[in-house]
């Protein structure tokens, strides 16, 4: 596996979050978890990369546990993560964005280069030196994904990518995530998007009230519409 | 016309160091968002140590040798800090990263007078700049023509620095959002320290170029420390440019104010300062921040009016302090008059950074201005004593309601740094005005009248109104006015949003608090007999900082335990030791760290737990401090 998380649980202040939260990942696939507003999707991936201070639980990373570690050695693991809201350096410009993100080489996972992400993302290519605050939503959303991808993960969880995107872009969002699967990544994303989901995963677990309240292939998921409708809004 | 443009060159060349400081806190600020406080203090020793290698150091190379290997010292020193300190504190509320810092300050001073003595220190000249370059027979030193030149290549290397590298991008990035940066695997503990020896090593150098224009003494720090506050309030926190635009600034107003108003120079500093702050209030260059933290208001448990039994038990306790002087003799008389007076003191913070969730630096400038009121009329207009303490007081009223109304422009470090600047100013006029303040030697003579003359009178008096002050200002907490100002302080956006106008709100209570300091003050006066600008220092007002922090920040009734167990240990310790401020910065650091809520503070929290019996463990005792983000 490449990710296990078993019994995480997270609080904030006397809140409890997350209650006994776990789902794999397996080598090369891409998972999602599923949702509503509020159901504990982003506070899962805080969780696992350590941006939330209290939190319980066993987060196995590449075999190795990474539940007590700080952000950036998780991180340095290969483990990427897109924030939901973008959180993009707004007083930086695309490049300076980017060199943000540049961690060296792994083994194990594709080596992504400016050159190679202005293919991937036309549209930063030619806004490199523009201001990140200058950007459009669309655009910002790329260069989120861009500037993770610096650090060469071999695995990456994106929160809520196609969140505020006009179709058209989504569109671009899915062939980008299809493209990284191609180049072997990992991939854990949260959607509330039913159908976006769709199109990129091989399975997917459903979050409410945050608990995982189902698992499966997203042939099973359609099996089962009475799940679907429970807890997606559609 | 001459004369001039050497006044003009004098206050560029001023501005080299000013600029290299400011430019240190500003860096400093941008990342760890800490405002520090001691940055001065690193300033000194940069001077302190560049003395004393320049002295063993010979020649040329001797001498800008030991200037760089000066700051790089002190560059290290503040590693060491960061490491053990700040490291501790980076999630606590501002005020205690300004106090821990404030209280390395201190030990600082002490700790300079003990390895290079009292006395002030003149350096050596710099090689190669000893002389004078005449112009239109005016001189113009050439070492102060180096300085002119230096300020523009630092800033440009800094320019460099951020733009260029990608430790600039990083430090960025991180200023923007520290967590984004860690989430990219960058190691936010060692961007943190790398960042902190930038701004020591900017700081130290500032005070090191000083040695060859200006004596080393153990009190620079906190002059350069005022003087950076209002460049950076002006410049704006966080940018480099506006920290050099406005040292510029400052530094020329400072060398023409002196030929304006000779004997109180800042107040064109102060001047400016007011209209950049209605003007643009984030600074010239800075940008508008985001509604700053929470102070100290995550209150664990909501407060509440005393039950009768309690009100018993406070009238019971005051019964007691009462019949102190059927028992104690006079020493212990003035000592109780003492602390009843400081009592009034720290309520009145109490009221202002509790209750309205403002922490002042600068409280003491009311404390003292009530003195001074009371100096005026008694010595002055030769009012009887009851008449000068009723209107003693005015005067810090007055004070309170012009600075105040600027403060709370502002908020969070804006708001404390402004306070401390404006104390600063107040204290400056003091010490400036000699023809009416008597200057360093102060107004002596003003001795209660007969009535109140005795030791236990006037401890009675004291305490008397101690009583009333302190009940006063709890009833005002309680009242529709106490919420609306607790409401402003949990959430100024909220506040106003039901109508409430929290300005007005957080000036009143600025009035209030500066008023009742004033009365304070009014008692004081009478009680040493004379009055001195020492009584409007900045350390009296963090003393008073530290009162409310040691009774508890998150309480309502702390601030009078506060008060008298500090001003009790305070007494005592300064007829023990002369190296009152080493265990007083040391005291305030270990408060911060270790003992965040105070006495009063702790008292609940076991209480809470005996009633609740929650398993061990619980939240309450596992995290130190932490803001309520």
């Amino acid at each position: 596996m490449k990710l296990t998380v078993e019994g995480l649980n997270s609080h904030y202040g006397p809140a409890h979050i997350l209650f006994d939260i776990g789902f794999e990942v397996g080598e090369g696939e891409v998972v999602a978890l599923l949702g509503r507003n509020g159901a504990g999707k982003s506070t899962t991936f805080r969780s696992i990369v350590g941006l939330v201070a209290q939190r319980t639980g066993r987060i196995m990373f590449e075999g190795k546990d990474v539940s007590l570690r700080p952000t950036h050695e998780i991180v340095r693991e290969g483990l990427g993560y897109v924030p939901e809201e973008r959180r993009i350096f707004t007083d930086l410009t695309v490049e300076e964005n980017l060199e943000v993100g540049r961690q060296p080489k792994r083994p194990n996972a594709p080596h992504w280069t400016r050159e190679k992400l202005f293919a991937l993302f036309p549209n930063l290519g030619e806004m490199k030196n523009r201001p990140g605050g200058r950007m459009s939503g669309g655009e910002q959303q790329m260069l989120t994904i861009a500037r993770t991808l610096m650090g060469n993960p071999s695995l990456v969880m994106l929160d809520e990518p196609s969140e505020g995107l006009s179709p058209k872009i989504v569109e671009q969002m899915v062939d980008a995530i299809l493209t990284m699967k191609k180049e072997g990544v990992s991939i854990v994303v949260s959607e509330q998007n039913l159908h976006f989901a769709r199109l990129i995963s091989d399975r997917a677990y459903i979050i409410e009230r945050g608990r995982v309240c189902f698992g499966g292939t997203m042939a099973e998921l359609d099996a089962r519409p009475d799940i679907r409708d429970a807890h997606l809004s559609l | 016309m001459a004369f001039y443009v050497v006044q003009f060159l004098t206050g560029l060349a001023s501005a080299a160091s000013l600029f290299l400081v400011a430019s240190g806190l500003s860096i400093i600020f941008g990342v760890t968002r800490i405002v520090n406080f001691a940055h001065g203090a690193f300033y000194m020793i940069g001077a302190y140590i560049a003395f004393t290698l320049t002295e063993r150091l010979s020649g040329a190379f001797g001498f800008w040798g030991s200037i760089v290997l000066a700051a790089i010292a002190v560059a290290l020193i503040g590693v060491l800090v960061e490491m053990v300190l700040l490291r501790r504190i980076y999630h606590a509320p501002e005020l205690f990263q300004l106090l821990a810092t404030f209280g390395l300050t201190l030990m600082v001073e002490d700790l300079v007078v003990l390895i290079w003595g009292p006395d002030d220190l003149v350096g050596r000249r710099a090689p190669g700049f000893r002389g004078a370059i005449d112009f239109f027979g005016q001189n113009i030193p050439s070492y102060d023509l180096f300085l002119i030149g230096l300020s523009p290549v630092v800033l440009g290397i800094l320019w460099l620095l951020f733009q260029r590298t990608r430790w600039g991008v990083l430090v960025r990035a991180a200023t923007q959002d520290r967590d984004m940066v860690a989430a990219l695997g960058v190691n936010q503990k060692w961007l943190f320290t790398s960042v902190f020896a930038v701004g020591v090593f900017l700081a130290a150098l500032g005070g090191a170029l000083q040695i060859p224009r200006d004596a080393v003494h153990h009190a620079m720090d906190l002059r350069i420390i005022v003087e950076v506050f209002v460049v950076v309030v002006i410049g704006g926190l966080g940018s480099i440019v506006g920290a050099f635009v406005a040292a510029v600034l400052v530094s020329e107003l400072n060398a023409f104010g002196i030929l304006i108003f000779p004997k109180i120079s800042i107040i064109l500093v102060f001047l400016v300062m007011a209209v950049v702050l209605i003007v643009r209030p984030w600074g010239l260059f800075g940008k508008p921040e985001a509604p700053a933290r929470k102070t100290p208001g995550l209150t664990v448990n909501p407060w509440r009016p005393l039950t009768s039994n309690e009100r018993l038990a406070a009238l019971a306790a005051l019964v007691i302090a009462a019949t102190l002087p059927l028992f104690a003799g006079n020493y212990l008389l003035t000592v109780g008059s003492e602390i009843a007076i400081f009592v009034i003191f720290a309520v009145s913070l109490h009221f202002l950074m509790s209750v309205g969730g403002l922490a002042s630096f600068g409280h003491a400038a009311y404390f003292g201005l009530g003195a001074y009121g009371v100096a005026f009329l008694a010595k002055m207009a030769g009012l009887p004593m009851i008449v000068c303490l009723l209107l003693g007081p005015l005067l810090g009223c007055m004070g309170a309601a012009v600075f105040g109304f600027f403060a709370v422009q502002l908020s969070g470090v804006y708001f404390a740094m402004l306070t401390l600047a404006f104390a600063q100013i107040v204290w400056s006029i003091a010490f400036q005005w000699v023809s009416v303040t008597g200057g360093d030697n102060g107004i002596l003579g003003v001795w209660p009248e007969k009535w109140a003359a005795s030791p236990s009178n006037f401890y009675w008096l004291a305490l008397g109104v101690a009583a009333l002050v302190t009940v006063a200002l709890r009833a005002m907490v309680f009242s529709p006015f106490g919420y609306a100002l607790r409401a402003t302080r949990d959430s100024l956006l909220r506040t106003e949003a039901i109508g409430i106008n929290a300005k007005r709100i957080q000036w009143t209570a600025f009035v209030i608090a500066g008023t009742t300091a004033g009365i304070g003050g009014a008692l004081f006066a009478y009680l040493k007999g004379s009055v001195f600008p020492d009584n409007l220092g900045i350390s009296l007002s963090v003393d008073a900082l530290v009162m409310v922090l040691l009774g508890g920040v998150e309480t309502v009734s702390g601030a009078v335990i506060g008060a008298i167990v500090y001003k009790a240990l305070n007494i005592w310790l300064v007829s023990q030791t002369d190296l009152s401020k080493l265990v007083l910065g040391g005291f305030i650091m270990l408060i911060v760290v270790v003992f965040p809520k105070g006495i009063v503070g702790m008292l609940e929290m076991l209480a809470q737990r005996r009633k609740k019996a929650s398993p061990p463990g619980s939240p309450l005792l596992a995290k130190p401090i932490e803001s309520a983000e």
